[in-house]
């Protein structure tokens, strides 16, 4: 049952974690709480097709389907995060100054509010179907023992969901003076661990070439499979064996949108163009 | 949204992907193990691993040494793309039975 409850836990914690860092990032955006259940519930659903149609989505692109699928959601992610840091970046003075009101606004508002939808959507779907599959396979396994396993995995979903609230509480006891830096700078490595994993997934498919693999090995110093390697893996997208085109999509990322957010801030009161993130 | 991304994905770059005529080399799963647990490839080429699922849940393959993670489903076949890789010994595991699905590719 324990080690049912660790899995499902390091299935969803990477989910739960982007849930809230997002949830705390969005706040002050008008309606941004509804939105936010509706990406959770949309995940949800996406999983669970996801889950059954494992099978035919791996036969696509000969055999490669899976991994362009991931690279998809992951790319997508990557998009949806950078674009909304740069959204943040010429609102969230605005949002700070009068985090309840910025109605004067609403159709920015809505697109941001979508935005979010989108990235939580995405990230509940990509962890959540492992999370399905895994579950199911429990539940269809023969014999005895698997009602205390499911208990397990239900634990571990608990425990998942409790981080990710435990994140976002924790985040929102930021002063508002620092609190957007701090959410932008959260998201902005999210957004490059994400675009390394994406790269890792191309790799995989044969689609674009390793450089260095690995370019360095911090395997015995610091195991990804540990508790601090999977935290941090989530979280800024630590690898302890990486190549080196997942380094270059890491770092590609970090500057364009770490770039496009100070050019942002430098042209002070709002510029009305929508920044593009890719 | 993102099923149009996956099609332009594989309209890219899914004809370029495919190697015709690589090493292949076949890995069973069966009652949460794999068999072998042991698979001995050449060193410095790339290989194709054909990973069959003969359990009736889905598995998934992982490993970080060799920065591999698929998904195989129930009573179905994966391909993964494997290598270069330089001499050594690349463990990897099931990561839905880790206690029983392990083994290691070793290059020579």
């Amino acid at each position: 049952m324990f080690a049912t409850a660790i899995i499902v836990f390091r299935e969803i914690l990477e989910a739960a974690l982007i849930v809230g860092i997002v949830a705390a990032a969005t706040r002050g955006i008008p309606g941004s709480n509804r939105w936010l259940g509706a990406g959770i519930l949309a995940g949800l659903i996406g999983a669970g097709f996801v889950a059954l149609g494992t099978g035919r989505i791996a036969e696509l692109a000969s055999g490669m389907g899976q991994e362009l699928f991931n690279a998809a959601i992951l790319g997508l992610a990557v998009i949806m995060l950078g674009w909304h840091n740069l959204w943040m970046s010429s609102h969230g003075a605005a949002l700070a100054r009068d985090a309840r009101n910025v109605g004067n606004d609403i159709r920015d508002g809505r697109r941001a509010r979508s935005m979010l939808l989108i990235i939580v959507g995405l990230a509940v779907l990509r962890e959540g179907s492992e999370t399905v599959l895994f579950l199911y396979g429990i539940a269809a396994a023969e014999g005895g023992g698997s009602a205390s396993m499911l208990a397990g995995g239900a634990a571990g979903i608990v425990a998942g969901v409790a981080v990710g609230w435990l994140v976002y509480a924790g985040l929102l006891r930021i002063p508002l003076r620092w609190f957007f830096t701090a959410t932008g700078v959260l998201v902005l490595f999210l957004a490059a661990g994400m675009a390394s994993q994406a790269a890792r997934f191309l790799i995989q498919a044969d689609v674009l070439p390793s450089l260095a693999t690995p370019l360095w090995d911090t395997s015995s110093w610091l195991p990804q499979s540990s508790v601090a390697g999977t935290l941090l893996h989530s979280l800024v997208g630590y690898e302890a064996q990486p190549s080196g085109m997942q380094i270059v999509f890491y770092v590609l990322v970090l500057v364009v949108i770490a770039t496009g957010m100070k050019w942002i801030n430098k042209g002070g009161a709002r510029p009305a163009g929508n920044g593009t993130a890719a | 949204m993102s099923r149009l991304l996956l099609l332009a994905l594989f309209l890219l770059f899914g004809t370029t992907s495919a190697i015709a005529a690589d090493d292949e080399f076949k890995l069973v799963i069966e009652n949460h193990k794999f068999e072998p647990s042991e698979v001995t490839i050449p060193a410095g080429k790339k290989i194709k691993l054909i990973v069959e699922n003969r359990d009736a849940t889905p598995e998934e393959f992982e490993s970080h040494a060799l920065n591999r993670e698929k998904v195989i489903a129930g009573k179905s076949t994966a391909t993964i793309l494997i290598g270069p890789l330089k001499p050594g010994s690349y463990p990897f595991v099931g990561e839905y039975n880790e206690k029983t699905a392990k083994g290691v590719i070793v290059a020579k």
